[in-house]
């Protein structure tokens, strides 16, 4: 167990009622309880979360938009004794880098990748993301999404739960202080996977966007409500006990 | 010591498993297929690490994260290929990070064709990628230059903290020679990567590797400037080329990879005839080797290229455009022959 903290004590920047912030946190506790801060490389994608560095007290690399999986595929390989973590939104993990994204789990790499999907572009202010949902309106989906060939929401758990690579599949959702315990339940298994050597491990969290959403925290959670009837909650994958 | 038939490829691959490469990632594209196929081999038998990537785009970003723990690590592509690398190569050369780019060329511009060409050099040394940065490009001639410049690029990359591009073709990577299979010996003082590889923070401060530069405004500017005096001080002391015959000829053909080895060859030809004809043959694309080229400035100077006319523009920036300066070359996969240019060169002297 490490005596220092991995959790920074400083101010972040992120929104009021972002998910980000909570999610952070927990990765920082459950990295901690787990004695993996000394061995731990962690990514930072493009997006809001590309500062998580200026949070935790980790090795980190800050990859292009959309690369992450590469990226980490190639430092496991290197170093396969260290855990390695990947943190990615959803126009990273699902747009511009889903042919990494899928490779990277076909191919089965003994890493850890944390999906937050707030079903919009945050950072660049309020675009269109591959997770939106039907009918969301954003700045570049002006009628809602689907009025203009945009298609529904792209469905990565059970997407990447179709591959034999991947060991674990998990979506949850953030959208109450109970849900937070479920999360970091979920985040030790991930890593605990990645530990036993067993494979890719996948974390999808539905987390709050209230800036990007143009709503209050109050709506915001209702919106991740929604968001789970076209992305269910869930256990997708789980092959542990055979590999 | 002993010498083997191999092809360019091979002798690559070969001078880079010698060198301590342990990491490996490519996508396959013809006229390059032979360096992922033989480091498939290769790598596992040495402890290394190969992975065919799904794209360029993904294999240069293991590249990145590869070279991020501080293992040599390579890629290899051919002309498109390594167009879709470019985003990855301008976060490593941000990033400071030392690895080896290997770009068997070919015609283009788009799918072009499989010939060989040189019509990637601006790519190369120009920067093919955003923002301000610069490649040390090596443009072997033979599979002995391949094989040495190969285990010399480690080093290079390892000792300026830059990515090195080896600057190839398609017939320098098919064609078979013998190669003298070197033990490798650090050419260069090789600094510890302690102090930045991503490793895990144990027992010291966490590392990073980003190149965002937000806060305060002028931060990257500084960055650029560190950058800047490190491309400087590469310039000052890394240029490699050979002469050929310079010392009395009228005429001086210059010329880089394959075709330099014709011009030697037109050189002896044209010597033959009565004509004072020498040849440069640059081996460092960038830094350019520009200090050799000004010693010889007010002779005519014929720039042979397989393309339709980029070397040029640098030789002229070198010789600040003074005197007679011709090119010979054509774009889409063609190649000189001895006999086309010692035409170029009787008609340079009437």
């Amino acid at each position: 167990m490490t005596s220092q903290k991995t959790l920074k004590d400083v101010k972040m920047h992120y929104c009021p009622g972002c998910g980000h912030r909570m999610i952070n946190k927990l990765i920082a506790h459950v990295i901690d309880e787990m004695g993996l801060r000394e061995k731990t490389i962690m990514s930072s994608p493009v997006g809001c979360s590309v500062l998580v560095y200026d949070y935790l007290d980790l090795d980190v690399i800050e990859c292009a938009h959309g690369r992450v999986p590469s990226v980490l595929s190639a430092i496991k390989r290197c170093l396969p004794d260290r855990f390695v973590l990947g943190y990615q939104g959803d126009g990273d993990l699902a747009a511009i880098g889903t042919n990494e994204t899928i490779h990277t789990a076909n191919r089965g790499e003994n890493i850890t990748i944390i999906f937050i999907n707030n079903a919009v572009y945050g950072m660049t202010g309020g675009q269109m993301a591959p997770t939106s949902l039907p009918g969301q309106v954003s700045t570049t989906t002006p009628k809602g999404r689907g009025a203009n060939f945009e298609g529904n929401p792209i469905k990565m758990c059970e997407l990447l739960a179709t591959l034999d690579g991947p060991t674990y599949i998990e979506r949850l959702a953030m959208n109450s202080a109970g849900s937070l315990k479920n999360i970091k339940e979920a985040l030790k298994k991930a890593f605990q996977c990645q530990q036993d050597g067993k494979g890719y491990s996948f974390i999808e969290i539905l987390s709050p966007c209230p800036t990007g959403w143009k709503n209050d925290i109050k709506e915001s959670l209702n919106f991740v409500d929604k968001m789970q009837e076209f992305l269910p909650v869930g256990v997708f994958k789980d092959e542990r006990k055979n590999r | 010591m002993k010498k083997e038939l191999m092809k360019g490829s091979h002798a690559l691959v070969h001078a880079s498993i010698e060198a301590g490469c342990t990491f490996f990632a490519g996508y396959p594209i013809t006229p390059q297929n032979e360096i992922p196929e033989l480091m498939s081999k290769l790598m596992p038998k040495s402890n290394g690490t190969f992975i065919q990537a799904e794209s360029e785009v993904s294999s240069i970003n293991m590249i990145f994260g590869a070279a991020s723990t501080g293992a040599r690590s390579m890629t290899s592509s051919s002309s498109p290929g390594v167009s879709l690398m470019q985003e990855g190569i301008s976060y490593i050369a941000a990033a400071e990070l030392p690895c080896v780019i290997v770009n068997m060329v070919r015609a283009g511009p788009g799918l072009g064709n499989l010939r060989a060409s040189q019509a990637d050099l601006f790519q190369s040394v120009k920067g093919g990628g955003h923002g301000d940065y610069r490649l040390i490009v090596l443009a072997p001639s033979t599979n002995q230059e391949i094989y040495d410049l190969t285990m010399a690029a480690f080093d290079y990359a390892d000792h300026h903290k830059n990515p090195v591009l080896i600057l190839g073709d398609g017939i320098i990577s098919q064609m078979i020679e013998p190669v003298e299979l070197k033990k490798y010996k650090p050419i260069l003082p090789l600094p510890s990567k302690d102090d930045w590889a991503l490793t895990g923070c144990k027992d010291r401060q966490r590392h990073l590797v980003k190149t965002t530069r937000l806060d305060p405004p002028d931060l990257l500017v500084k960055h650029n400037l560190h950058l800047k005096k490190k491309y400087k001080k590469i310039s000052d002391e890394l240029t490699l080329f050979k002469e050929f015959e310079t010392e009395d000829a009228e005429i001086i053909i210059v010329a880089y990879g394959i075709t330099a080895r014709v011009a030697q060859e037109t050189v002896h030809l044209a010597r033959k005839e009565g004509m004072k004809v020498g040849s440069i043959q640059l081996i460092t694309l960038w830094p350019f080797p520009n200090k050799i080229l000004k010693k010889y400035r007010g002779r005519d100077f014929l720039v042979v290229e397989m393309s339709n006319g980029q070397l040029i523009e640098d030789v002229k920036l070198a010789l600040g455009c003074k005197g007679r300066i011709l090119h010979f070359g054509y774009g889409g996969g063609w190649y000189p022959d001895t006999d086309q240019i010692l035409t170029k060169l009787r008609n340079m002297k009437k």
